[in-house]
């Protein structure tokens, strides 16, 4: 039991760790499934886990062991787990779920508003706002019904290609429910810091899935990358001022520098290159790990219920 | 106290100047015409100044929340007719104000770090134009 049982608290580690590379070598919306249902999986199972052994340190109490007419003399002697141990769980346990919570709380009342805001605009129930404003910017706004948010700013900086991509590309995000992606990710990781990269890498993916479909319905790569490279440049601008424009144009960016750039040049590094082609090896590893993650929490459960069977049955004797 | 008097006094002026504004802008939205300033001194009823209705109409504008025309020797004032434009802009200042936003908005292009903008713009420089 001891290796098992410690499992699901240690593979969110690999998966932190496999997050990010696994988000750039799936196709988008394959890595973006995989990662939000692994984060989801391996925070239930690391809380089942810290339930586990909070639950077993507690029966090793006499006062705990006589409400469940266990012997804790017998529970204690099993060892299942020692006092300080369920002590640490219980703690760890605790703080996961405040900071649920606190996530949910945050999420849905950002959701609650942003969904009121967006009823406001224009009754007839248009997906595309354009909002007159120089500062280049666009967003997707989640509600029903969801909205696109265009200042004519980026309108402005973009060929009508161009815009067309962006359009494209939000509404992929609110066609395919995107924000549910995020939300996911992001309470998984509330309950778990350990799994904060996989929502790091679900953010990217989605983007990623967002400008595989805007591919799709214009066809053409390059414009895509370059749609993404402007309005960035763009929006930048408008953030940040005039005068940050000083570097020389140069050679190519290389691999490492791209790895160590933020998402942006990624996304437009991806798009210069051809589609992610699938890769099931790599995706049936992926499951793999998360589904011998739940087994061993499934199977520490079951430790644990045997062994209340047992102490049960010394009480009985 | 003949010290502390007048910065309270300009502080409060300065919070009324906020609520003016939106009475102004309230007039001229129930108006469904564009109004000269006399005529929107008029309808807000209090013992304004002209020149401090002229100067809340003319920063309104400023702002872009209203349009003037000139009529005789004034402006009329009107509010813009882009209702889903000022309602995306209240929109956008409600969502930065959230903690959670950046989650919520899915934007196009995320900020950019510090050298990413070193890289872009060379990845630019090296895509065949199409815009022409």
């Amino acid at each position: 039991m001891r290796v098992m049982v410690f499992l699901p608290l240690i593979v969110p580690v690999l998966a932190a760790v496999g997050a990010r590379p696994l988000a750039e070598r799936l196709p988008p919306r394959m890595a973006t499934w995989l990662l939000t249902l692994s984060s989801v999986v391996l925070a239930v199972a690391s809380g089942a886990v810290l339930g586990l052994l909070a639950l077993a340190g507690a029966m090793s109490l006499p006062v705990f062991a006589s409400l469940g007419s266990l012997s804790a003399r017998a529970m204690s002697r099993v060892d299942a787990a020692p006092l300080l141990l369920g002590v640490i769980a219980a703690a760890f346990l605790a703080a996961a779920a405040l900071s649920v919570l606190r996530a949910a709380w945050l999420r849905i009342s950002a959701l609650i508003s942003a969904h009121r805001e967006a009823r406001r605009l224009s009754g007839d129930g248009r997906l595309l706002v354009i909002v007159k404003d120089a500062r280049a910017d666009a967003y997707a706004v989640p509600g029903w019904p969801a909205r696109i948010v265009v200042t004519s700013g980026m309108l402005d900086s973009l060929t009508a290609a161009e815009s067309e991509v962006l359009l494209a590309h939000e509404r992929a995000h609110t066609a395919a429910r995107h924000y549910l992606f995020l939300a996911a990710a992001r309470l998984s990781a509330a309950a778990n810091p350990m799994l904060r990269p996989l929502a790091a890498a679900v953010s990217y993916s989605i983007e990623r899935w967002a400008d595989e479909q805007a591919v799709r319905v214009t066809g053409n790569r390059p414009l895509a990358a370059r749609a993404i490279a402007k309005a960035a440049l763009a929006s930048a601008a408008a953030h940040s001022g005039p005068g940050t424009a000083t570097h020389v144009l140069g050679a190519a960016g290389d691999k490492a520098e791209i790895s160590r750039a933020g998402s942006v040049p990624r996304r437009v590094n991806a798009l210069l290159g051809p589609p992610p082609p699938q890769r099931f090896v790599l995706l049936a590893l992926a499951i793999g790990l998360v589904v011998v993650s739940s087994l061993a929490a499934l199977h520490a459960a079951d430790d644990l219920h045997a062994m209340i069977e047992f102490a049960q049955a010394v009480v009985l004797a | 106290m003949a010290q502390i008097r007048p910065a309270a006094a300009s502080r409060g002026s300065r919070r009324a100047a906020g609520e003016l504004e939106a009475a102004a802008l309230g007039v001229l939205q129930a108006a469904g015409r564009p109004l000269t300033p006399a005529e929107v001194r008029q309808e807000l009823g209090d013992d304004l100044a002209y020149t401090t209705v002229v100067t809340i109409l003319s920063r309104l504008h400023a702002k872009g929340v209203l349009t003037r025309h000139r009529s005789g020797r004034a402006f009329s004032y009107a509010p813009v007719a882009d209702e889903p434009g000022l309602a995306a802009r209240r929109m956008r200042r409600v969502l930065d104000a959230e903690a959670d936003r950046e989650a919520v908005l899915a934007r196009f292009v995320s900020g950019l770090g510090p050298e990413d903008e070193h890289v872009l713009r060379r990845m630019l420089a090296n895509l065949p134009d199409q815009s022409s």
